[in-house]
């Protein structure tokens, strides 16, 4: 039971310091320019391709630097000449330019890379495992992971409580008019904000596509569950992000262990369901397999009764 | 009799095209190409009552159309099992009521608010329905989904369906009936109100109105048309699999809707025709076809955002006035760069799809009549040029385009002075 707990724990760390990474530039994009990016897990998958292809040829440290550097300036320039255009039309056109860029990322993944995953495999001086406790063993990758994800967050936090630019950051999240009557460029730093959190997409798609799979899928998979994250942890808080981050993480990791269903349930507090009709499954899903509804069902219940989210200081 | 034609004139049309359109496009393929085009003419209908007249964006549409379709499974098995004495022409009702209950629960829980908060309900019932339909295997049928015979005793018409036809007049009919509900349903004071509570909901609301109460009637109507879709679905196809509550379908409605154009009634009716023309036609040609979709969406997005429907209804005024023929010029001079660049493109994509996807990629491929090699540097370095070429031209031309709408739009208010 111990063992099962301590590991659920670092694994619940490890995975829940990838969504943070993935979800800070998205509730900043969100916050500051009112867009729902639905092509910011995009960026994450091009990251992870980049990264392949980059470790591929020379080697998983360039690849590590250069990758989210790429998909920084993409995110930068998607920006630009995309999302800016569209403002004028509003948000729902914003929104929609994302859905298509992340339509159109996916087939373009599917063009040059093919529709299989592949095998992006864990660089030979991380492959070890890093100690075994009881009997199962922790490996070199996930500690790496977890040390790249927490420097992350330190950076991020520094920068943006400790810096000049931090400042002017925060500032423009709830008062961009006020920001650029003092002489500041906001298009130029909502520019940078996207371009920033693309990168750290990126970082998040270099580590975490050797850590989970590398496929054309795979910006579809997380992408709803990064917009879980951020509705929970409440909108534009890094804070809410980081502890939606690793309750979802713990949900995901938890829910695998639990063996029981819900008529289970009931029949332990004195109601017995009887199986029948066209939903007698509902009563015989376990736990364990509920790992994949879950999030939604929390975000869904989240908006409902408090769609401030659990940090967040105002709606969406 | 003039003001008859008028009001009435188009609606008649449309039920004479749709009588006419299987005599003169025999083959089978246009036939299920013309059935595949009603189911997803209501789809998108009903999708438009939440975009178009009530501002709602949702990302989860499908749910209600899959829910639909599965009742009418269901309601299938049932008939030709004899224990359901329903008739199989009112078989899509039976996934319309489905829709309209699953429509109003979800549509209470997550009309309070409009906007982003409710896109992202939204989206979190897509996923929360089409991730549990693999855990509902005697609903939602598993893997491999549910199958039902449509040949049953219990018919109305006296058409069997075993015919491809009897199946294509019977989507027709229930296509026609839709939309002319729907499109009542707009002159309604519900749909009216509808339009105000998607324009200014604080004022809607100080008039006395109950914003959540009409977002939900508006999204219940809506879900039970989009059920009736689903119903068509299953007798169209006979089977019907956890795909169809899937974000994919979602995305597709809402992809047809806007590139249709979503501020006219009939802007969905041309996305529809146009999206299924392209899903059926182009995915034999090409395996790149999203691709070219997504590009097309994307391209809508950024430079037509008021859709087909949008840019048709802009002329109107123009042709009124008589001005097309200034117009013209123009558009033959954006047409062509338009096309350069987009058989650069084209190109390009063509390549690489050749060279990650296909089995041989050393074999050469042909494109209009031409046989080459995909590694070759020629074909490459054509079709960047192609493009570049193109792009440049069509900015110059989108200028020129732009200067004689001005004249144009000038002209007409000197002409009103």
């Amino acid at each position: 039971m111990f063992e099962y707990l301590l590991f659920s724990l670092l694994n619940t760390l490890v995975l829940g310091m990838l969504f943070f990474m993935l979800s800070s530039g998205l509730t900043l994009i969100f916050s500051m320019m009112g867009v729902l990016n639905f092509a910011h897990a995009s960026f994450y998958m091009l990251g992870a391709y980049f990264g392949y292809q980059i470790s591929a040829v020379f080697g998983f440290g360039p690849a590590l630097l250069l990758a989210p550097l790429a998909v920084g300036v993409l995110g930068a320039l998607v920006e630009r000449y995309g999302l800016r255009s569209v403002h004028k039309y509003g948000h729902v056109a914003e929104l929609l330019f994302t859905v298509g860029l992340a339509f159109i990322i996916e087939e373009a993944v599917n063009l040059i890379w093919g529709r299989n995953a592949v095998t992006y495999p864990v660089p030979n001086f991380l492959d070890f495992s890093l100690f075994t406790l009881f009997t199962t063993s922790f490996s070199a990758y996930r500690a790496f992971m977890l040390l790249i994800s927490v420097g992350i967050f330190a950076g991020v936090y520094l920068v943006l409580t400790r810096t000049r630019i931090g400042l002017i950051i925060q500032a423009s999240l709830t008062h961009p008019q006020g920001v650029s009557a003092l002489g500041h460029n906001v298009p130029a730093v909502f520019m940078l904000v996207f371009g920033g959190g693309s990168a750290l997409a990126g970082l998040a798609g270099v580590i975490g596509g050797i850590f989970l799979i590398t496929e054309p899928a795979m910006a579809a998979t997380l992408g709803p569950i990064v917009f879980v994250v951020i509705v929970v942890g409440g909108m534009g808080s890094l804070t809410g992000a980081l502890v939606a981050s690793l309750l979802l993480a713990a949900i995901q990791t938890f829910a695998v262990g639990i063996d029981v269903s819900l008529g289970d349930i009931f029949a332990r507090i004195g109601f017995q369901m009887s199986p029948g009709g066209l939903l007698k499954d509902l009563w015989r899903i376990k736990i364990s397999h509920t790992g994949p509804i879950l999030p939604y069902l929390f975000m869904v219940l989240m908006l409902m009764f408090r769609p401030k989210g659990l940090m967040g200081k105002r709606e969406s | 009799m003039l003001l008859f034609m008028r009001r009435y004139g188009i609606w008649l049309a449309a039920v004479i095209v749709c009588v006419v359109l299987p005599y003169i496009f025999t083959s089978r393929l246009s036939l299920t190409l013309f059935c595949q085009m009603g189911i997803a003419l209501i789809f998108a209908l009903s999708y438009n009552m939440l975009l178009g007249q009530g501002g709602m964006l949702s990302f989860g549409h499908a749910v209600f159309y899959g829910i639909g379709g599965f009742l009418a499974m269901h309601a299938l098995n049932k008939i030709s099992g004899g224990t359901l004495p329903l008739p199989i022409e009112l078989l899509p009702l039976v996934g319309g009521l489905g829709g309209l209950a699953a429509g109003i629960v979800f549509g209470w829980l997550s009309t309070e608010r409009s906007g982003t908060t409710f896109a992202l309900i939204s989206l979190g019932i897509g996923e929360l329905i089409a991730a549990s339909a693999l855990m509902l295997p005697s609903f939602f049928g598993g893997e491999e989904g549910i199958s039902a015979n449509r040949m049953v005793q219990t018919t109305l018409t006296g058409f069997r369906f075993g015919k491809q036809i009897e199946v294509y007049f019977l989507i027709a009919f229930w296509a026609i009936v839709s939309a002319a509900l729907m499109y009542l349903h707009t002159k309604t004071p519900l749909g009216r109100v509808a339009n105000a509570v998607r324009d200014n909901p604080e004022r809607a609301a100080f008039i006395g109105y109950n914003t959540r109460a009409v977002r939900t009637l508006q999204f219940s109507l809506s879900a039970f048309f989009a059920g009736i879709a689903g119903g068509l679905f299953a007798i169209n196809y006979e089977i019907i699999t956890a795909e169809t509550v899937g974000a994919l379908a979602s995305g597709s409605v809402l992809m047809m809707t806007y590139v249709g154009g979503v501020g006219h009634f009939f802007g969905p009716i041309l996305g529809a025709i146009l999206v299924t023309f392209m899903q059926v036609s182009l995915a034999g040609i090409t395996h790149a076809w999203l691709l070219y979709f997504g590009l097309l969406f994307v391209g809508m997005v950024l430079w037509a955002p008021t859709g087909m429907a949008g840019i048709i209804m802009m002329h109107e005024p123009v042709w009124k006035a008589g001005l097309m023929k200034r117009l013209l010029p123009s558009y033959l001079l954006i047409a062509l760069p338009s096309l350069v660049m987009f058989v650069g493109v084209m190109i390009l994509v063509e390549i690489n799809y050749h060279l990650s996807l296909s089995i041989n990629p050393e074999a050469a491929l042909q494109l209009f009549g031409i046989r080459f090699k995909a590694q070759s540097p020629v074909a490459w370095s054509t079709a960047i040029l192609l493009a570049a070429i193109g792009f440049v031209f069509f900015r110059a031309a989108k200028r020129k385009v732009s200067r004689s709408w001005d004249e144009v739009t000038q002209t007409m208010k000197g002409g009103a002075v």
